[in-house]
């Protein structure tokens, strides 16, 4: 079992002429994801690098069935690409994109609010379920099928505590990161809810940072309602206020969202907290008894 | 991106929110033609990216031209302390010249993105001309908060529910609710990330006017706003923050000695922390991307040793678009041209790894080699601290 994506998701990659989506919708199809084809507006009716090319996402769910659409689209048309994925009715809906201005992302949402599509990122890397699909940017080499969920704000500290779960042998369920970005699609308490029902998923490893408040609803829904373990890390604990550390979103502003606050949160919860990145494998091995 | 309080004001106005009379001024010579022009009193700003300017020292009332002239002479070239600025200060190089008024009500007035929310908040309160984050969090009742409709903006009855709740009645009530309307419009026009009215006020002659503005806009929104970019002042920021952001990199100049560089902003931000629980003090934040070049690569190499308290380096990465041998090459690249005259730790992990260690070890290069984040901490702060001494 897995949350999100498995074998029999259908993906549309939009911006797939673009050189990342090219080469990602290439290396998706090669760890085994069922990749239809792609969207660029004006290029339909062609195919790239072996990959079908349509004008508009519709177009892919009818002649495909696509039902998830991974997104590559530049931020200038990015908010404009979810929201087409969203109005053919595609129920997941993956952004890779770094960079799209807050106030498309603030529209983008609000469309998404009148459709049933679910909005992973943007700014993230993407949706993994080790053995099934991989539906982003991660390498998918370093995962490994199993039992613990991952979900994170972050890419590339994903990759790193990936990386020391599969060492100690630990596989991941389904591996989800909701991206760095103030404004973003689905967060914290929604993969959590996911995780919680997920009967594949045992445990839960999660990732936050510095900025908002995300971190803090997490905690008190885990408190509700989460009856599997959790062992969560936050970054940014040396951050200093007031300044963005790379994400959009990773910032500590008037005083609020730092590190300090979301890890008291988690803990109070009855999260495990660790507090050095190089702890987290080692954590969740102690939490599941490996 | 910050812009400067005149710039500020002269978008507001733009936008047909009130402000006062005023100009901006570069020597105490112009300040006093503009002083001269106003006629009467008038308040002499320095423009610098900081609050807190006038416990500072930044902010003068003069009597007429001569006394602004004296005074912008003061203001103009001196090294501005706030809590807001670094230690040192920063050089003012213009002051903004107006006509001060007689206030009666000092309020507060701001617009931002709400997160949790994911839409924007427009907040106000009667406690204008104090810090705002101290009144959120004594009285949070205090302050008067709507939330804007992504498409609508913010409606009539919004701006209204806003003015009647600062008190305001009559002919202020009904320049307030126009102001506020025009702010969230330049708001949205303009892509910012924050407009602050601090203090909105109430002049004893009836006006409602912003007697201070701060503007901030979203960096990712810049592209369709050539306009706003050309506002940037440069001399605002730290130089380093400046050369990297030529090269598309993340980077922010912090106080400890141990350069970091590290591909991705939530791992780069992990490997301060594990620098600090290692003993050391991070030098600086450097996210190279997702998918940096070798060039890149090479010119943020550069950038952070030219740091002078930079006395070791830690990079670490885990390969993922970012290919390990990519990394490699620009790292042979920077070390070749500039000479390795710091100890280098260097953790890598993931996409074309064994590759990319073969291609450094072959290059002869004497980095250390460390096996995971842990590893590399330790012999990155060891080094630090041996290099301190």
């Amino acid at each position: 079992m897995a949350i999100l994506v498995d074998k029999s998701t259908r993906v549309v990659v939009q911006g797939i002429t673009g050189k990342e989506g090219a080469f990602h919708a290439a290396r998706c199809k090669e760890y085994g994801t069922q990749v239809v084809g792609g969207v660029t507006p004006g290029k339909g009716g062609t195919t790239h690098e072996g990959f079908p090319v349509w004008n508009t996402v519709a177009e892919a769910v009818a002649k495909e069935g696509a039902n998830c659409a991974l997104i590559f689209v530049p931020p200038v048309a990015a908010a404009d690409a979810i929201m087409e994925a969203a109005a053919a009715g595609v129920p997941l809906v993956i952004c890779i994109t770094e960079g799209i201005p807050v106030g498309d992302m603030v529209r983008a949402k609000h469309f998404l609010a009148s459709t049933k599509s679910r909005l992973i990122g943007p700014n993230c890397p993407g949706v993994i379920t080790p053995g099934q699909a991989k539906i982003g940017i991660m390498p998918g080499h370093i995962h490994k099928a199993g039992d613990v969920g991952v979900l994170s704000r972050s890419g590339t500290l994903t990759y790193e505590v990936v990386g020391q779960l599969s060492a100690r042998n630990i596989g991941q369920s389904t591996c989800v990161g909701i991206g760095g970005d103030p404004v973003n699609g689905t967060n914290f308490v929604d993969v959590l809810r996911l995780f919680n029902d997920d009967p594949g998923t045992r445990a839960i490893m999660m990732i936050g940072e510095i900025g908002g408040t995300a971190e803090e609803d997490a905690a008190a829904y885990i408190k509700s309602s989460v009856k599997k373990p959790v062992v969560g890390f936050i970054c940014g604990q040396t951050a200093p206020p007031g300044r963005r550390m790379g994400h959009a979103g990773a910032i500590i502003a008037g005083g609020k969202g730092t590190a300090a606050e979301k890890m008291a949160a988690l803990q109070n919860a009855g999260v495990t907290v660790v507090k050095s990145p190089a702890d987290m494998g080692a954590t969740v091995a102690k939490v599941i008894g490996k | 991106m910050k812009i400067h309080e005149y710039q500020a004001k002269a978008l507001l106005r733009e936008f047909g929110v009130a402000v006062p009379k005023g100009e901006v001024a570069d020597t105490p010579a112009q300040a006093r033609e503009i002083a001269q022009r106003l006629g009467g009193k008038v308040v002499v700003k320095a423009q610098v990216h900081a609050g807190g300017r006038g416990k500072a020292g930044g902010i003068k009332v003069a009597d007429g031209p001569a006394a602004a002239e004296q005074a912008a002479s003061q203001i103009l070239g001196m090294m501005l302390k706030t809590p807001q600025t670094p230690p040192e200060g920063i050089k003012v190089r213009k002051v903004l010249v107006e006509e001060a008024s007689e206030i009666e009500r000092e309020l507060y007035l701001s617009i931002t993105l709400d997160r949790s929310r994911s839409t924007d908040v427009v907040m106000a309160s009667q406690a204008g001309g104090m810090d705002i984050e101290e009144v959120a969090a004594k009285t949070p009742d205090k302050i008067l908060r709507e939330w804007t409709h992504p498409a609508l903006g913010v409606a009539d009855f919004q701006a209204r529910r806003i003015a009647f709740g600062l008190g305001l009645a009559g002919e202020q009530f009904k320049q307030a609710a126009t102001l506020i309307r025009r702010l969230h419009t330049l708001y949205l026009a303009k892509d910012c990330s924050l407009a602050e009215i601090n203090p909105l006020v109430v002049t004893k002659d009836g006006r409602v006017f912003a007697l201070d503005a701060k503007l901030n806009f979203d960096d990712n929104a810049l592209y369709r706003h050539k306009d706003l970019a050309e506002l940037r002042d440069i001399h605002e920021e730290d130089p380093l923050d400046v050369e990297a952001s030529k090269y598309s990199l993340n980077y922010i100049k912090l106080d400890g000695n141990v350069g970091c560089m590290v591909n991705g902003a939530g791992l780069a931000m992990a490997t301060m922390d594990i620098v600090k629980l290692a003993g050391g003090e991070p030098a600086n934040f450097l996210d190279v991307g997702g998918g940096a070049s070798p060039e890149q690569i090479e010119n943020a190499f550069r950038i952070l040793s030219s740091d002078p308290s930079v006395k070791a380096v830690f990079i670490n990465v885990f390969g993922g678009i970012l290919r390990v041998d990519r990394l490699a090459e620009g790292i042979i690249a920077a070390v070749k041209k500039l000479g390795l005259k710091l100890p280098v730790v260097l953790r890598a992990e993931g996409t074309n790894v064994e590759q990319g260690k073969k291609m450094l070890a072959d290059s002869g290069l004497a980095l250390t080699m460390a096996t995971d984040m842990a590893d590399g901490a330790a012999k990155a702060v060891a080094f630090a601290k041996k290099g301190a001494r």
